[in-house]
C-alpha cells in the first residue's frame, strides 16, 4: 500500500507504514554515523601506524645528527634548522603584508570594483595549487632577482603562498571589534591611524596572532613549493644567513619515504612524529589564544 | 576631518602656539595619507601575485609553444620530453590527474556528505565537539605524511587484495587524496546545511514527514548549491595536489583507467622535472611552465565555477 500526494508537477509517493519509514531513517543515520567515524578510525589508524614505525628511531641523535647514507646514523639537524629558518621568515614576511591587507581592506578601502577585485583575487589566490607557487618562486625569486635556493628564496614563496590565510583571517579579527570601539576613538579626536592603533588593532591581534600561527602552521608541512625553486635534500649544515641553502623536514621526509629500504621509511616517520609533534603543539597554542580571547570579550 | 576643523581654527586666530598646533596637525594629515598609502600597497601585493603567476606561466609558455604547437600539446597522447624521440602530448598526465580525481571523489563526496548530513543534522552536541576537532587536524596534516602513508600503509592492503598492482598504483594515490579531501567536503557541506532554515524543517514535520524524509527531500536539495560548490572545490583541490601524488601514484606518465597500474599526473611531473637538474632554458624546463599553465586554468576554471554555482543556484529565503 502507499499514498500519493500531488504537489506541483511531481508526485511524491509515500510509503504508509510508518514503522518501515521510521526504520530507513535509522538505517540513514547509521550510515551518516559511520562516515563519520571513518574520519576518526583513519586519523587514529594514520597516527597508530607512524608511531609503530618511527618511535623506535626517536632520539637525542636522531634530531642532532645531519642526514647519512646510513640509517642508522641519519638525523634532522640540517632539516629542523631549516625549518625553523625558513617559518621565520615567512612569518617576518607574510604578518607586516598580511595584516596591511587586511587593515586596509577593512578600514581604509572605498566600496568600489578595485576592492572587489582584490577581495576576490584573495579568494581565488587561495585556492591556487601550492605547486603553482613554487614554479612562481622559482622564475621570481630564484631566477629574476637571483636569491638562488636560499631561506629568503623559500620564505618569499611560503608568504605569498600563506598570504590568503593571513589576510583573511585577520579582515575577520578586526570585523569582530565592535563599531563603538571607533567611535570612541574619534570622539574624544583621534585620527584614524591613532583609533586603529591605539584601540582596534589591539583588540584585535589575538585574533591575527591566532590566524597567523594557523597560517605558519600550514607554511611548515609544505613541500611541493620548496622543492621547485630547489631546497636542497641532502644538506649537511645548518644555515648561517638567510642566503644559505637549506632543507626543511617535509622535504627530508620525502626523500627517506622515496627511497625503497624499509630503515629509511622509519626514519620517515620518525620525522613525521617531530613534524606533527610542531604543527599539534602550534595549534593547540591557538586553541588557546582563541578561548582567551573569547573569555576577554 | 576633525584635523581640518582644528587647523582653520588654528590658522584664523594665528598665534605663535597655534601656528606650532597647525604644522602638527598637517603632519598628522601627512602622516594619515602615508599610512593609507602603505597599507594600499600591502593590499596591491596580492594582485602583484596574481599578475606575477600568470606572467610567469604564460610568458615562459610562450617559449615552449613557439617549439611545440599547442595542437600537439593539448591533444598528443604521448608524454616523453626527456627522451629522444620527444613528444609532448600533455594527455597522459591529464588523463593521470583524472583518474586520481575521480577516484578521490569516489572516497571522499559520499563520506564527505554523509558526515555533513550527521554533524548537521543528527549529531549531538557532545559528538560535534570531538567531531569537528578532529576533521580539523585531518585536514592539517601536511600532504607528504598522507604519502608516506598510501605508500606504507594502502599500497600493501591493496596489494594484498589485487595482487598485480604495482608498488606505485592510481588507487593508493586516490584513496589517499580522498581522505585528505574529506574535510573540506565536510566541513563546507555542513555550513551549507545549517544556512537552510529552521522552518523549511518545521514545515516538513509538519506535513506528517519523518526526520529521514524531511533531511533527504527538504533539508539536502535546500542546500544543494552549497553542496555542489563543495564538492567542486574539492576535486580542484584534489587536481592540485601534489606530494601523496608523487610518492603513491609514481612517474609512468600513461593513458589508463587501471587504477592498480602506475600513472603520472600533472603536479607529479612538474616535481619530477624540478628534482633533476634540469637545464635553465632549456625545452624540459620550459614543460614545468606549460604543464603549470594548464594545471593552473583547470584549477582557476573549477574554483570560480564553484563560486558561481554558490551564487547563481543558492535557494534565497527571505
Amino acid at each position: 500500500m502507499s499514498g500519493a500526494v500531488d504537489l506541483r508537477s511531481g508526485a511524491v509517493e509515500f510509503d504508509v507504514r510508518l514503522g518501515r519509514r521510521k526504520l530507513k531513517g535509522e538505517i540513514f543515520l547509521w550510515v551518516c554515523f559511520a562516515a563519520t567515524a571513518v574520519a576518526v578510525v583513519l586519523l587514529a589508524i594514520l597516527l597508530v601506524d607512524i608511531m609503530r614505525q618511527g618511535l623506535g628511531r626517536l632520539s637525542v641523535d636522531f634530531l642532532s645528527n645531519f642526514p647519512s647514507r646510513f640509517p642508522e646514523r641519519a638525523g634532522i639537524k640540517s632539516a629542523l634548522f631549516g625549518t625553523i629558518w625558513v617559518v621565520a621568515f615567512t612569518g617576518l614576511f607574510s604578518f607586516p603584508l598580511g595584516v596591511g591587507t587586511a587593515i586596509y581592506l577593512e578600514e581604509y578601502a572605498p566600496k568600489n570594483w578595485l576592492t572587489n577585485v582584490i577581495q576576490t583575487n584573495i579568494a581565488n589566490l587561495a585556492g591556487v595549487p601550492s605547486i603553482v607557487y613554487g614554479v612562481l618562486g622559482l622564475a621570481v625569486f630564484v631566477r629574476a632577482m637571483s636569491l638562488g635556493r636560499s631561506v629568503v628564496a623559500g620564505a618569499a614563496t611560503l608568504a605569498l603562498l600563506i598570504l590568503p590565510i593571513v589576510i583573511i583571517s585577520s579582515q575577520e579579527a578586526i570585523k569582530a571589534v565592535p563599531p563603538s570601539i571607533r567611535e570612541a576613538g574619534l570622539g574624544v579626536g583621534a585620527t584614524k591611524w591613532q583609533t586603529l592603533q591605539g584601540l582596534v588593532l589591539p583588540i584585535a591581534f589575538p585574533g591575527i596572532l591566532t590566524g597567523m600561527i594557523l597560517a605558519l602552521s600550514r607554511a611548515i608541512g609544505e613541500t611541493a613549493p620548496l622543492i621547485m625553486i630547489g631546497a636542497l635534500t641532502f644538506i649537511a649544515f645548518t644555515p648561517n644567513t638567510p642566503l644559505d641553502e637549506f632543507t626543511v623536514l617535509p622535504i627530508q621526509i620525502f626523500n627517506w619515504a622515496a627511497r625503497p629500504q624499509a630503515g629509511f621509511h622509519e626514519l620517515a616517520a620518525a620525522g613525521i612524529i617531530v613534524l606533527l609533534v610542531a604543527l599539534l603543539s602550534m595549534n593547540a597554542l591557538a586553541i588557546i589564544l582563541r578561548n582567551r580571547m573569547r573569555k576577554q570579550v | 576631518m576633525s584635523d581640518g576643523l582644528t587647523a582653520t581654527a588654528a590658522a584664523s586666530r594665528g598665534g605663535p602656539g597655534d601656528r606650532r598646533r597647525l604644522a602638527m596637525s598637517r603632519a598628522r594629515a601627512w602622516r594619515e595619507r602615508g599610512i593609507r598609502g602603505v597599507l594600499f600597497a600591502c593590499g596591491a601585493v596580492s594582485i602583484l601575485t596574481t599578475v606575477g603567476i600568470v606572467t610567469v606561466l604564460i610568458w615562459e609558455s610562450i617559449g615552449f609553444f613557439a617549439e611545440v604547437s599547442p595542437w600537439e600539446f593539448l591533444t598528443g597522447t604521448t608524454w616523453t620530453p626527456q627522451f629522444i624521440p620527444r613528444h609532448f602530448g600533455v594527455l597522459p598526465l591529464v588523463a593521470g590527474s583524472a583518474l586520481v580525481a575521480v577516484g578521490a571523489s569516489l572516497v571522499a563526496l559520499p563520506v564527505g556528505l554523509a558526515s555533513a548530513i550527521y554533524l548537521a543534522e543528527y549529531a549531538p552536541d557532545r559528538a560535534r565537539k570531538i567531531l569537528k576537532p578532529v576533521l580539523e587536524v585531518l585536514a592539517g596534516i601536511p600532504t607528504v605524511v598522507y604519502g608516506y602513508f598510501a605508500l606504507t600503509f594502502i599500497t600493501p592492503i591493496i596489494r594484498e587484495i589485487v595482487p598485480r598492482t604495482g608498488v606505485f598504483n592510481a588507487a593508493s594515490a586516490s584513496i589517499v587524496v580522498g581522505i585528505m579531501i574529506i574535510p573540506m567536503v565536510a566541513s563546507l557541506s555542513e555550513d551549507a546545511l545549517y544556512a537552510v532554515p529552521r522552518h523549511l524543517r518545521e514545515a516538513s514535520y509538519g506535513l506528517g514527514a519523518t526526520k529521514f524524509e524531511t533531511v533527504t527531500r527538504v533539508v539536502v536539495p535546500a542546500a544543494l548549491s552549497g553542496i555542489v560548490a563543495s564538492f567542486i572545490l574539492a576535486i580542484s583541490r584534489a587536481i592540485g595536489e601534489t606530494m601523496a601524488v608523487t610518492l603513491a601514484a609514481g612517474a609512468t606518465p600513461k593513458m589508463t583507467l587501471n587504477p592498480f597500474e602506475s600513472i603520472q599526473t600533472m603536479t607529479a611531473y612538474i616535481v619530477q622535472v624540478s628534482l633533476g637538474d634540469t637545464p635553465f632554458g632549456t625545452i624540459e624546463y620550459r614543460t614545468i611552465f606549460a604543464v603549470g599553465l594548464l594545471l593552473f586554468s583547470i584549477t582557476l576554471a573549477m574554483n570560480i565555477l564553484s563560486r558561481v554555482v554558490l551564487r547563481r543556484y543558492r535557494e534565497v529565503y527571505e
